[in-house]
Protein backbone atom coordinates (compact mmCIF):
# COMPACT_ATOMS: atom_id res chain seq x y z
CA UNK A 1 0.00 0.00 0.00
CA UNK A 2 1.19 3.57 -0.62
CA UNK A 3 2.46 5.67 2.57
CA UNK A 4 0.69 9.21 2.64
CA UNK A 5 3.56 11.54 3.95
CA UNK A 6 2.65 15.06 4.88
CA UNK A 7 4.77 17.75 3.79
CA UNK A 8 6.13 20.24 6.42
CA UNK A 9 4.46 22.97 4.91
CA UNK A 10 1.25 21.19 5.47
CA UNK A 11 2.03 20.58 9.12
CA UNK A 12 2.92 24.28 9.20
CA UNK A 13 -0.74 24.47 7.80
CA UNK A 14 -3.23 22.51 10.80
CA UNK A 15 -0.69 24.15 13.29
CA UNK A 16 -1.74 27.34 12.01
CA UNK A 17 -5.50 26.73 11.91
CA UNK A 18 -4.74 24.82 15.36
CA UNK A 19 -3.34 28.05 16.47
CA UNK A 20 -0.11 25.46 17.80
CA UNK A 21 3.13 27.01 17.26
CA UNK A 22 5.98 24.08 17.03
CA UNK A 23 9.28 23.59 17.64
CA UNK A 24 11.34 22.12 14.83
CA UNK A 25 11.81 18.62 16.67
CA UNK A 26 7.66 18.75 17.15
CA UNK A 27 6.96 19.46 13.60
CA UNK A 28 9.62 16.82 12.58
CA UNK A 29 7.46 14.32 14.88
CA UNK A 30 4.32 15.55 13.78
CA UNK A 31 5.18 14.81 10.17
CA UNK A 32 6.04 11.12 11.35
CA UNK A 33 3.07 11.05 13.37
CA UNK A 34 0.28 12.25 11.87
CA UNK A 35 1.24 10.06 8.15
CA UNK A 36 1.44 7.09 9.85
CA UNK A 37 -2.80 8.18 11.29
CA UNK A 38 -3.34 8.77 7.64
CA UNK A 39 -1.91 5.52 6.74
CA UNK A 40 -4.11 4.07 8.86
CA UNK A 41 -7.20 5.63 7.39
CA UNK A 42 -6.28 4.71 3.92
CA UNK A 43 -6.22 1.39 4.89
CA UNK A 44 -9.58 1.52 6.13
CA UNK A 45 -10.70 3.65 3.21
CA UNK A 46 -9.47 0.37 0.86
CA UNK A 47 -11.71 -1.77 2.33
CA UNK A 48 -14.57 -2.69 0.69
CA UNK A 49 -17.61 -0.86 2.57
CA UNK A 50 -20.42 -1.39 -0.71
CA UNK A 51 -22.77 -3.33 1.95
CA UNK A 52 -22.03 -1.02 4.89
CA UNK A 53 -24.82 1.74 5.22
CA UNK A 54 -22.99 5.22 5.69
CA UNK A 55 -23.14 6.06 9.48
CA UNK A 56 -23.41 9.68 10.62
CA UNK A 57 -23.64 8.73 13.84
CA UNK A 58 -22.39 6.04 16.73
CA UNK A 59 -26.40 6.38 17.92
CA UNK A 60 -29.60 4.92 16.31
CA UNK A 61 -31.62 7.92 17.82
CA UNK A 62 -32.77 10.64 15.93
CA UNK A 63 -34.81 13.81 16.73
CA UNK A 64 -33.23 14.44 20.30
CA UNK A 65 -34.97 17.58 20.43
CA UNK A 66 -36.62 20.05 23.62
CA UNK A 67 -39.31 22.68 23.72
CA UNK A 68 -38.48 26.32 23.27
CA UNK A 69 -38.81 26.80 26.52
CA UNK A 70 -36.47 29.91 28.65
CA UNK A 71 -34.77 28.60 32.25
CA UNK A 72 -32.29 30.87 34.58
CA UNK A 73 -28.84 31.77 32.97
CA UNK A 74 -25.82 31.85 35.17
CA UNK A 75 -25.59 35.16 37.47
CA UNK A 76 -22.60 37.08 35.22
CA UNK A 77 -20.03 36.57 37.85
CA UNK A 78 -20.44 32.79 37.41
CA UNK A 79 -20.39 33.55 33.64
CA UNK A 80 -16.92 35.17 33.94
CA UNK A 81 -15.34 33.34 36.96
CA UNK A 82 -12.77 31.63 34.44
CA UNK A 83 -12.49 34.27 32.30
CA UNK A 84 -8.81 34.98 31.95
CA UNK A 85 -9.49 38.62 32.11
CA UNK A 86 -12.87 40.48 32.20
CA UNK A 87 -14.06 44.52 31.95
CA UNK A 88 -17.24 44.67 34.43
CA UNK A 89 -19.62 42.57 33.14
CA UNK A 90 -17.88 41.93 29.32
CA UNK A 91 -15.00 39.23 28.93
CA UNK A 92 -11.60 41.12 27.99
CA UNK A 93 -9.57 39.70 24.66
CA UNK A 94 -6.81 41.20 22.80
CA UNK A 95 -7.79 43.59 20.30
CA UNK A 96 -8.46 41.72 16.96
CA UNK A 97 -6.57 43.05 13.93
CA UNK A 98 -7.90 42.90 10.72
CA UNK A 99 -5.60 44.68 7.85
CA UNK A 100 -7.59 46.64 5.18
CA UNK A 101 -6.29 48.14 2.22
CA UNK B 1 -9.46 34.52 -37.44
CA UNK B 2 -10.62 35.64 -34.03
CA UNK B 3 -12.67 32.26 -32.71
CA UNK B 4 -13.34 34.82 -29.09
CA UNK B 5 -15.34 38.06 -29.33
CA UNK B 6 -13.54 39.30 -26.34
CA UNK B 7 -10.44 38.86 -27.55
CA UNK B 8 -11.25 41.10 -30.80
CA UNK B 9 -11.82 43.77 -28.27
CA UNK B 10 -9.63 46.03 -26.25
CA UNK B 11 -10.37 45.71 -23.00
CA UNK B 12 -12.02 49.38 -22.92
CA UNK B 13 -14.61 47.98 -25.07
CA UNK B 14 -15.71 44.90 -23.48
CA UNK B 15 -19.49 44.95 -21.98
CA UNK B 16 -19.64 42.69 -19.00
CA UNK B 17 -22.41 41.37 -17.52
CA UNK B 18 -22.86 41.18 -13.62
CA UNK B 19 -23.52 38.13 -11.67
CA UNK B 20 -24.75 38.56 -7.83
CA UNK B 21 -25.60 35.96 -5.10
CA UNK B 22 -26.84 36.87 -1.73
CA UNK B 23 -26.84 35.42 1.28
CA UNK B 24 -29.10 36.25 3.88
CA UNK B 25 -28.89 35.29 8.04
CA UNK B 26 -32.24 35.92 9.65
CA UNK B 27 -32.35 35.35 13.73
CA UNK B 28 -35.23 33.22 14.33
CA UNK B 29 -37.79 34.50 17.03
CA UNK B 30 -37.91 31.59 19.53
CA UNK B 31 -37.79 32.05 22.99
CA UNK B 32 -34.57 30.26 23.98
CA UNK B 33 -31.40 29.99 22.08
CA UNK B 34 -30.50 27.13 19.97
CA UNK B 35 -28.79 24.79 21.63
CA UNK B 36 -29.62 25.85 25.78
CA UNK B 37 -32.31 27.16 27.46
CA UNK B 38 -31.06 30.80 27.88
CA UNK B 39 -33.02 33.84 26.41
CA UNK B 40 -32.90 34.32 22.68
CA UNK B 41 -33.76 38.04 23.16
CA UNK B 42 -30.76 39.79 24.37
CA UNK B 43 -31.39 43.37 23.04
CA UNK B 44 -32.59 44.71 26.07
CA UNK B 45 -30.56 42.58 28.57
CA UNK B 46 -27.36 43.75 30.12
CA UNK B 47 -23.61 42.12 29.27
CA UNK B 48 -23.50 38.39 29.61
CA UNK B 49 -26.46 38.09 31.37
CA UNK B 50 -28.12 35.41 28.88
CA UNK B 51 -25.40 32.25 28.90
CA UNK B 52 -24.67 29.66 30.36
CA UNK B 53 -22.05 26.28 29.94
CA UNK B 54 -23.49 25.53 26.74
CA UNK B 55 -23.55 28.57 25.16
CA UNK B 56 -19.87 29.50 26.98
CA UNK B 57 -18.55 26.66 25.35
CA UNK B 58 -17.79 25.08 28.56
CA UNK B 59 -16.53 21.46 28.77
CA UNK B 60 -18.28 18.35 29.10
CA UNK B 61 -21.33 20.29 27.81
CA UNK B 62 -24.47 18.73 26.22
CA UNK B 63 -26.27 20.86 23.47
CA UNK B 64 -30.07 19.90 23.01
CA UNK B 65 -31.78 21.34 19.94
CA UNK B 66 -34.52 23.42 20.21
CA UNK B 67 -37.36 22.03 18.22
CA UNK B 68 -39.01 25.25 17.43
CA UNK B 69 -35.99 26.39 15.63
CA UNK B 70 -35.97 23.05 13.72
CA UNK B 71 -39.69 23.51 12.85
CA UNK B 72 -39.80 27.32 12.07
CA UNK B 73 -36.57 26.81 9.54
CA UNK B 74 -38.48 23.69 7.69
CA UNK B 75 -41.50 26.41 7.62
CA UNK B 76 -39.31 28.72 5.50
CA UNK B 77 -38.25 26.06 3.38
CA UNK B 78 -41.62 24.81 2.40
CA UNK B 79 -42.37 29.25 1.92
CA UNK B 80 -39.31 29.33 -0.73
CA UNK B 81 -40.77 26.13 -2.45
CA UNK B 82 -37.72 24.19 -1.37
CA UNK B 83 -37.33 20.48 -1.02
CA UNK B 84 -37.28 18.77 2.61
CA UNK B 85 -34.98 15.94 2.88
CA UNK B 86 -36.19 13.01 5.18
CA UNK B 87 -32.35 13.29 6.84
CA UNK B 88 -30.50 16.33 8.00
CA UNK B 89 -27.60 17.02 10.33
CA UNK B 90 -25.39 19.48 11.92
CA UNK B 91 -21.59 20.06 11.51
CA UNK B 92 -18.59 21.65 13.43
CA UNK B 93 -17.47 24.96 11.18
CA UNK B 94 -13.90 25.01 12.74
CA UNK B 95 -12.50 28.39 12.99
CA UNK B 96 -10.60 31.19 15.77
CA UNK B 97 -12.41 34.54 16.72
CA UNK B 98 -13.11 35.95 20.14
CA UNK B 99 -16.64 35.92 19.51
CA UNK B 100 -17.25 32.16 18.95
CA UNK B 101 -16.92 30.82 22.02
CA UNK B 102 -16.29 26.86 21.16
CA UNK B 103 -14.13 27.34 18.40
CA UNK B 104 -16.73 26.30 16.06
CA UNK B 105 -19.83 27.18 15.05
CA UNK B 106 -22.37 24.70 15.05
CA UNK B 107 -23.87 24.78 11.59
CA UNK B 108 -25.23 22.75 8.24
CA UNK B 109 -22.75 21.54 5.97
CA UNK B 110 -23.26 18.59 3.04
CA UNK B 111 -27.23 17.84 4.83
CA UNK B 112 -29.10 21.07 5.25
CA UNK B 113 -32.63 21.00 6.54
CA UNK B 114 -33.85 22.49 2.97
CA UNK B 115 -32.62 22.58 -0.87
CA UNK B 116 -33.34 23.70 -4.17
CA UNK B 117 -35.66 26.41 -3.58
CA UNK B 118 -37.26 29.35 -5.80
CA UNK B 119 -37.32 33.19 -4.92
CA UNK B 120 -40.07 35.06 -7.43
CA UNK B 121 -40.81 39.08 -7.46
CA UNK B 122 -41.01 41.78 -9.71
CA UNK B 123 -38.82 44.29 -10.90
CA UNK B 124 -39.76 47.09 -13.27
CA UNK B 125 -42.63 45.37 -14.14
CA UNK B 126 -41.17 41.93 -14.62
CA UNK B 127 -40.70 38.55 -13.02
CA UNK B 128 -37.44 37.91 -11.43
CA UNK B 129 -36.89 34.34 -10.21
CA UNK B 130 -33.66 33.52 -8.41
CA UNK B 131 -32.91 30.14 -7.38
CA UNK B 132 -32.54 29.07 -3.77
CA UNK B 133 -29.25 26.72 -3.02
CA UNK B 134 -30.27 25.74 0.57
CA UNK B 135 -31.91 26.92 3.75
CA UNK B 136 -29.96 26.12 6.59
CA UNK B 137 -30.07 26.39 10.23
CA UNK B 138 -26.57 27.21 12.60
CA UNK B 139 -25.86 29.38 16.26
CA UNK B 140 -25.64 33.17 16.18
CA UNK B 141 -21.95 34.02 17.13
CA UNK B 142 -21.13 36.89 20.17
CA UNK B 143 -20.73 40.29 19.68
CA UNK B 144 -17.70 42.49 19.89
CA UNK B 145 -16.91 45.82 21.24
CA UNK B 146 -13.71 47.22 20.41
CA UNK B 147 -12.04 50.02 23.02
CA UNK B 148 -10.31 52.62 21.41
CA UNK B 149 -11.26 54.44 18.55
CA UNK B 150 -12.14 51.90 15.94
CA UNK B 151 -11.21 48.16 14.87
CA UNK B 152 -8.19 49.62 13.38
CA UNK B 153 -6.70 51.26 16.18
CA UNK B 154 -7.82 49.56 19.17
CA UNK B 155 -6.01 47.58 22.22
CA UNK B 156 -8.72 45.55 23.18
CA UNK B 157 -11.73 43.87 22.81
CA UNK B 158 -15.32 43.27 25.08
CA UNK B 159 -16.96 40.24 24.53
CA UNK B 160 -20.67 39.86 24.88
CA UNK B 161 -21.89 36.21 24.43
CA UNK B 162 -25.48 36.85 24.47
CA UNK B 163 -26.27 36.76 21.08
CA UNK B 164 -23.96 33.66 21.18
CA UNK B 165 -26.25 30.52 20.38
CA UNK B 166 -28.98 32.00 19.12
CA UNK B 167 -30.96 30.22 16.16
CA UNK B 168 -29.90 31.29 12.88
CA UNK B 169 -31.10 30.26 9.47
CA UNK B 170 -28.86 30.90 6.48
CA UNK B 171 -30.64 31.04 3.25
CA UNK B 172 -28.12 31.28 0.11
CA UNK B 173 -29.43 32.28 -2.53
CA UNK B 174 -27.90 31.06 -6.49
CA UNK B 175 -25.95 33.36 -8.63
CA UNK B 176 -29.27 34.11 -10.46
CA UNK B 177 -29.15 38.00 -10.08
CA UNK B 178 -27.78 40.56 -12.56
CA UNK B 179 -28.67 44.10 -11.26
CA UNK B 180 -28.39 45.93 -8.04
CA UNK B 181 -31.70 46.60 -8.05
CA UNK B 182 -32.97 42.72 -8.44
CA UNK B 183 -30.50 42.22 -5.15
CA UNK B 184 -32.92 45.17 -3.25
CA UNK B 185 -35.87 43.68 -4.75
CA UNK B 186 -34.89 39.73 -3.22
CA UNK B 187 -33.91 40.94 0.50
CA UNK B 188 -37.12 42.69 0.30
CA UNK B 189 -39.25 40.04 -1.03
CA UNK B 190 -37.18 37.51 1.20
CA UNK B 191 -37.83 39.96 4.47
CA UNK B 192 -41.75 40.67 3.50
CA UNK B 193 -42.17 36.31 3.33
CA UNK B 194 -39.84 35.49 6.68
CA UNK B 195 -41.85 38.48 8.63
CA UNK B 196 -45.49 37.03 7.47
CA UNK B 197 -44.34 33.53 8.24
CA UNK B 198 -43.54 34.85 11.81
CA UNK B 199 -40.03 33.66 11.74
CA UNK B 200 -37.77 37.03 11.63
CA UNK B 201 -38.39 40.53 12.83
CA UNK B 202 -36.84 42.11 9.65
CA UNK B 203 -34.67 44.39 11.33
CA UNK B 204 -31.64 45.39 9.26
CA UNK B 205 -30.79 47.77 11.07
CA UNK B 206 -30.41 46.24 13.91
CA UNK B 207 -28.60 42.96 12.38
CA UNK B 208 -31.52 40.40 13.14
CA UNK B 209 -31.66 40.06 9.25
CA UNK B 210 -28.19 39.97 7.62
CA UNK B 211 -27.18 40.30 3.88
CA UNK B 212 -23.73 39.54 2.26
CA UNK B 213 -23.35 39.43 -1.45
CA UNK B 214 -21.17 37.49 -3.99
CA UNK B 215 -20.37 39.48 -6.99
CA UNK B 216 -18.37 38.81 -9.99
CA UNK B 217 -18.37 40.43 -13.58
CA UNK B 218 -17.62 38.83 -17.17
CA UNK B 219 -17.62 39.48 -20.66
CA UNK B 220 -21.00 39.31 -22.15
CA UNK B 221 -21.65 36.25 -23.62
CA UNK B 222 -19.18 34.17 -21.20
CA UNK B 223 -20.70 31.63 -19.43
CA UNK B 224 -17.68 31.27 -17.16
CA UNK B 225 -17.92 33.04 -13.13
CA UNK B 226 -15.50 35.43 -12.94
CA UNK B 227 -13.45 36.20 -9.33
CA UNK B 228 -16.02 36.74 -6.72
CA UNK B 229 -15.60 39.65 -4.66
CA UNK B 230 -18.18 39.01 -1.39
CA UNK B 231 -19.24 42.21 0.02
CA UNK B 232 -19.90 42.91 3.75
CA UNK B 233 -21.77 45.30 6.42
CA UNK B 234 -24.99 46.29 4.18
CA UNK B 235 -27.58 46.82 6.45
CA UNK B 236 -30.53 48.96 4.77
CA UNK B 237 -32.12 47.97 0.93
CA UNK B 238 -29.89 51.48 0.47
CA UNK B 239 -26.92 50.28 1.14
CA UNK B 240 -27.27 47.10 -0.65
CA UNK B 241 -28.07 48.95 -3.84
CA UNK B 242 -25.42 51.23 -3.61
CA UNK B 243 -22.69 49.03 -2.11
CA UNK B 244 -23.11 47.26 -5.39
CA UNK B 245 -23.47 49.82 -7.88
CA UNK B 246 -20.25 51.08 -6.30
CA UNK B 247 -19.01 47.69 -6.58
CA UNK B 248 -19.67 47.17 -10.59
CA UNK B 249 -18.26 50.58 -11.18
CA UNK B 250 -14.97 49.44 -9.40
CA UNK B 251 -14.68 46.16 -10.86
CA UNK B 252 -15.63 47.28 -14.58
CA UNK B 253 -12.41 50.34 -14.39
CA UNK B 254 -10.31 47.43 -13.18
CA UNK B 255 -11.38 45.09 -15.90
CA UNK B 256 -11.05 47.84 -18.41
CA UNK B 257 -7.93 49.00 -17.12
CA UNK B 258 -6.36 45.38 -18.19
CA UNK B 259 -6.21 44.36 -14.48
CA UNK B 260 -7.52 41.39 -13.09
CA UNK B 261 -9.87 41.01 -9.69
CA UNK B 262 -8.59 39.45 -6.60
CA UNK B 263 -11.23 37.20 -4.74
CA UNK B 264 -11.56 38.73 -1.25
CA UNK B 265 -13.93 40.12 0.95
CA UNK B 266 -14.95 43.53 0.94
CA UNK B 267 -16.77 46.03 3.80
CA UNK B 268 -19.11 48.19 2.80
CA UNK B 269 -18.60 52.00 4.54
CA UNK B 270 -22.30 53.47 4.48
CA UNK B 271 -20.75 57.27 4.84
CA UNK B 272 -17.99 57.30 2.49
CA UNK B 273 -19.80 55.34 -0.21
CA UNK B 274 -17.43 52.71 -1.12
CA UNK B 275 -16.00 49.33 -0.27
CA UNK B 276 -12.59 48.61 1.44
CA UNK B 277 -10.72 45.10 1.68
CA UNK B 278 -11.45 42.62 4.59
CA UNK B 279 -8.39 40.79 4.11
CA UNK B 280 -7.95 38.90 7.67
CA UNK B 281 -4.46 37.24 8.19
CA UNK B 282 -6.27 34.16 7.98
CA UNK B 283 -5.47 31.76 5.36
CA UNK B 284 -7.67 30.74 2.73
CA UNK B 285 -11.04 29.52 4.60
CA UNK B 286 -10.00 25.67 5.72
CA UNK B 287 -13.18 25.22 8.25
CA UNK B 288 -12.98 21.70 8.35
CA UNK B 289 -16.55 20.60 8.74
CA UNK B 290 -17.48 17.58 10.13
CA UNK B 291 -20.91 15.89 12.04
CA UNK B 292 -21.14 17.10 15.47
CA UNK B 293 -20.80 13.75 17.54
CA UNK B 294 -22.73 15.64 20.10
CA UNK B 295 -25.95 16.04 18.13
CA UNK B 296 -27.93 12.89 17.00
CA UNK B 297 -29.40 13.40 13.25
CA UNK B 298 -32.68 14.83 12.15
CA UNK B 299 -35.52 12.97 10.60
CA UNK B 300 -37.95 14.88 9.28
CA UNK B 301 -40.80 13.21 8.98
CA UNK B 302 -43.38 13.63 5.70
CA UNK B 303 -46.41 14.67 8.13
CA UNK B 304 -44.28 17.21 9.80
CA UNK B 305 -43.77 18.32 6.20
CA UNK B 306 -47.49 18.67 5.82
CA UNK B 307 -48.46 19.95 9.03
CA UNK B 308 -46.51 22.60 8.49
CA UNK B 309 -47.19 22.94 4.68
CA UNK B 310 -51.28 23.77 6.45
CA UNK B 311 -50.14 26.07 8.87
CA UNK B 312 -48.38 28.61 6.30
CA UNK B 313 -49.90 31.46 5.92
CA UNK B 314 -50.99 33.55 2.97
CA UNK B 315 -47.85 35.07 1.14
CA UNK B 316 -47.62 38.60 0.82
CA UNK B 317 -47.42 38.52 -2.91
CA UNK B 318 -50.12 36.42 -3.59
CA UNK B 319 -52.16 38.51 -0.84
CA UNK B 320 -51.21 41.59 -3.00
CA UNK B 321 -52.70 40.27 -6.40
CA UNK B 322 -55.73 38.73 -4.14
CA UNK B 323 -56.33 42.59 -2.45
CA UNK B 324 -56.06 43.48 -6.53
CA UNK B 325 -58.57 41.49 -7.50
CA UNK B 326 -60.86 41.21 -4.86
CA UNK B 327 -61.01 45.14 -3.89
CA UNK B 328 -59.97 46.68 -7.15
CA UNK B 329 -57.27 48.93 -5.55
CA UNK B 330 -54.16 49.49 -7.38
CA UNK B 331 -51.38 47.09 -7.91
CA UNK B 332 -49.16 49.74 -5.77
CA UNK B 333 -51.68 50.25 -3.39
CA UNK B 334 -52.11 46.39 -2.19
CA UNK B 335 -47.75 46.24 -2.65
CA UNK B 336 -47.98 48.91 0.30
CA UNK B 337 -50.29 47.09 2.24
CA UNK B 338 -49.71 43.69 2.27
CA UNK B 339 -45.81 45.26 3.17
CA UNK B 340 -46.41 44.06 6.96
CA UNK B 341 -48.88 41.06 7.86
CA UNK B 342 -50.79 43.32 10.69
CA UNK B 343 -51.26 45.89 8.65
CA UNK B 344 -53.12 43.75 5.77
CA UNK B 345 -55.33 42.33 8.24
CA UNK B 346 -56.11 45.67 9.35
CA UNK B 347 -56.98 46.72 6.19
CA UNK B 348 -59.38 43.75 5.31
CA UNK B 349 -61.39 44.00 9.06
CA UNK B 350 -61.88 47.55 8.20
CA UNK B 351 -63.53 46.80 4.96
CA UNK B 352 -64.94 43.77 6.34
CA UNK B 353 -67.19 46.54 8.55
CA UNK B 354 -68.19 47.77 5.33
CA UNK B 355 -65.99 50.67 4.08
CA UNK B 356 -65.36 51.00 0.50
CA UNK B 357 -61.85 49.29 -0.23
CA UNK B 358 -60.85 52.24 -2.50
CA UNK B 359 -61.52 54.48 0.64
CA UNK B 360 -59.98 51.90 3.20
CA UNK B 361 -56.66 51.57 1.27
CA UNK B 362 -56.20 55.21 0.65
CA UNK B 363 -56.40 55.81 4.57
CA UNK B 364 -54.53 52.65 5.18
CA UNK B 365 -51.56 53.92 3.43
CA UNK B 366 -52.37 57.45 4.16
CA UNK B 367 -53.70 59.25 6.98
CA UNK B 368 -54.16 56.40 9.45
CA UNK B 369 -50.61 54.96 8.87
CA UNK B 370 -49.21 58.64 9.18
CA UNK B 371 -50.89 58.57 12.82
CA UNK B 372 -49.48 55.13 13.48
CA UNK B 373 -46.29 56.56 12.33
CA UNK B 374 -46.47 59.48 14.52
CA UNK B 375 -47.67 57.88 17.48
CA UNK B 376 -45.89 54.44 17.18
CA UNK B 377 -49.39 52.89 17.84
CA UNK B 378 -50.49 50.97 15.27
CA UNK B 379 -54.23 51.08 13.67
CA UNK B 380 -55.54 48.26 15.80
CA UNK B 381 -53.79 49.31 19.09
CA UNK B 382 -54.95 52.97 18.67
CA UNK B 383 -57.68 54.87 20.27
CA UNK B 384 -59.22 54.98 17.06
CA UNK B 385 -59.20 51.24 16.52
CA UNK B 386 -60.58 48.79 13.71
CA UNK B 387 -63.86 49.69 14.46
CA UNK B 388 -63.66 54.03 15.24
CA UNK B 389 -61.64 53.73 11.07
CA UNK B 390 -64.71 51.89 9.87
CA UNK B 391 -67.42 54.08 11.21
CA UNK B 392 -65.06 57.06 10.60
CA UNK B 393 -64.95 56.18 6.52
CA UNK B 394 -68.03 55.25 6.23
CA UNK B 395 -69.57 58.79 7.52
CA UNK B 396 -67.08 60.30 4.73
CA UNK B 397 -68.26 57.71 2.31
CA UNK B 398 -71.67 58.47 2.46
CA UNK B 399 -71.09 62.38 2.80
CA UNK B 400 -71.96 62.97 6.25
CA UNK B 401 -68.80 64.55 6.52
CA UNK B 402 -66.21 65.92 4.26
CA UNK B 403 -62.07 65.25 3.77
CA UNK B 404 -61.08 68.08 6.14
CA UNK B 405 -63.54 66.92 9.18
CA UNK B 406 -62.33 63.30 8.38
CA UNK B 407 -58.84 64.16 9.12
CA UNK B 408 -59.21 66.47 12.10
CA UNK B 409 -61.47 63.38 13.87
CA UNK B 410 -59.22 60.58 12.97
CA UNK B 411 -56.19 63.18 14.62
CA UNK B 412 -57.99 63.80 17.54
CA UNK B 413 -59.58 60.10 18.64
CA UNK B 414 -56.28 58.16 17.18
CA UNK B 415 -55.03 58.59 20.90
CA UNK B 416 -57.67 60.13 22.92
CA UNK B 417 -60.69 57.37 21.45
CA UNK B 418 -64.32 57.50 20.89
CA UNK B 419 -67.36 57.17 18.77
CA UNK B 420 -66.58 59.45 15.57
CA UNK B 421 -70.62 59.19 14.82
CA UNK B 422 -71.44 60.19 18.30
CA UNK B 423 -68.82 63.34 18.12
CA UNK B 424 -70.16 64.80 14.36
CA UNK B 425 -73.48 64.76 16.03
CA UNK B 426 -72.63 66.41 19.16
CA UNK B 427 -70.42 68.97 17.64
CA UNK B 428 -72.75 69.63 14.45
CA UNK B 429 -70.06 68.51 12.25
CA UNK B 430 -72.24 67.63 9.29
CA UNK B 431 -71.39 68.50 5.81
CA UNK B 432 -73.26 71.50 5.01
CA UNK B 433 -74.50 70.46 2.12
CA UNK B 434 -77.75 72.58 1.79
CA UNK B 435 -78.08 74.39 -1.35
CA UNK B 436 -80.07 77.25 -0.14
CA UNK B 437 -77.29 77.29 2.95
CA UNK B 438 -74.64 77.12 0.46
CA UNK B 439 -75.52 79.92 -1.76
CA UNK B 440 -75.78 81.83 1.41
CA UNK B 441 -72.34 81.35 1.98
CA UNK B 442 -70.88 82.10 -1.64
CA UNK B 443 -72.89 85.55 -2.14
CA UNK B 444 -71.17 86.70 0.92
CA UNK B 445 -68.02 85.03 0.01
CA UNK B 446 -68.54 87.14 -3.41
CA UNK B 447 -69.47 90.27 -1.31
CA UNK B 448 -66.50 90.34 0.46
CA UNK B 449 -63.64 89.35 -2.20
CA UNK B 450 -64.50 92.37 -4.86
CA UNK B 451 -60.58 91.21 -6.46
CA UNK B 452 -61.32 87.64 -6.76
CA UNK B 453 -64.57 88.17 -8.47
CA UNK B 454 -63.22 90.72 -11.51
CA UNK B 455 -60.00 88.47 -11.72
CA UNK B 456 -62.60 85.89 -12.12
CA UNK B 457 -64.92 87.90 -14.93
CA UNK B 458 -61.55 88.77 -16.31
CA UNK B 459 -60.60 85.70 -17.50
CA UNK B 460 -58.43 84.57 -14.72
CA UNK B 461 -60.55 81.30 -14.02
CA UNK B 462 -57.84 80.47 -11.05
CA UNK B 463 -59.34 82.80 -9.02
CA UNK B 464 -62.31 80.85 -8.50
CA UNK B 465 -60.13 78.83 -5.98
CA UNK B 466 -59.42 81.95 -3.51
CA UNK B 467 -63.64 82.11 -3.58
CA UNK B 468 -63.75 78.62 -2.90
CA UNK B 469 -61.39 78.57 -0.14
CA UNK B 470 -62.90 81.86 1.63
CA UNK B 471 -65.96 79.63 1.42
CA UNK B 472 -64.68 76.84 3.16
CA UNK B 473 -63.27 79.33 5.92
CA UNK B 474 -66.21 81.02 6.65
CA UNK B 475 -68.15 77.19 7.55
CA UNK B 476 -65.35 75.88 8.84
CA UNK B 477 -64.08 73.37 6.54
CA UNK B 478 -67.57 71.92 6.56
CA UNK B 479 -69.10 73.12 3.47
CA UNK B 480 -69.13 70.44 0.65
CA UNK B 481 -66.81 72.12 -1.68
CA UNK B 482 -67.71 70.72 -4.64
CA UNK B 483 -71.32 72.15 -3.99
CA UNK B 484 -69.98 75.27 -3.39
CA UNK B 485 -67.49 75.66 -6.64
CA UNK B 486 -71.05 74.68 -8.55
CA UNK B 487 -72.39 77.38 -7.11
CA UNK B 488 -70.38 79.93 -7.36
CA UNK B 489 -69.68 79.87 -11.20
CA UNK B 490 -73.33 79.91 -11.51
CA UNK B 491 -73.60 83.13 -9.65
CA UNK B 492 -70.41 84.67 -11.04
CA UNK B 493 -71.70 84.42 -14.93
CA UNK B 494 -75.58 85.09 -14.59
Amino acid sequence: MECMTLTGEEIDHIAELARLHLSSEDRERMVEQLSAILDHVARIQAADLSSVSETMHMGEEVNRWRRDEVLPSLSVDSALANAPDSDGHYFKVEAIQEEQS
Amino acid sequence: MMDNASMAQAPADVEYEVVIGLEVHAQLLTKSKMFCRCSASYIAAGPNENTCPVCLGMPGVLPVMNEEAIRDTVLTGIALECTIPEVSKFDRKNYFYADLPKGYQISQFDQPLTIDGTLRFMVDGREVSCGIERVHLEEDAGTLHHLGTGIHSSHASLVDFNRAGVPLMEIVGRPDLRTPKEAREYVSTLRKILMFIGVNDGNLEEGSMRCDANISLRPKGSTELGAKVEIKNMNSFRSIERALEHEIQRQTALLRRGETIPQETRGWIDPENRTVSQRSKEQAHDYRYFPDPDLPALSISRELVEELRKRLPELPAAMQSRFVTSYGISDYEAGVLTQERDEAATFEEIVKRGVDPVLAARWCIGDLAKLAKETKTAIADSGLGIEGAAELLKLLHDGTINGATAKALAEELYEAGGSPAALVAERGLGKVSDRSAVETMCQEAIAGNQKAVDDFRGGKEAALQSLVGAVMKASRGRADASLVREVLTKLLSS
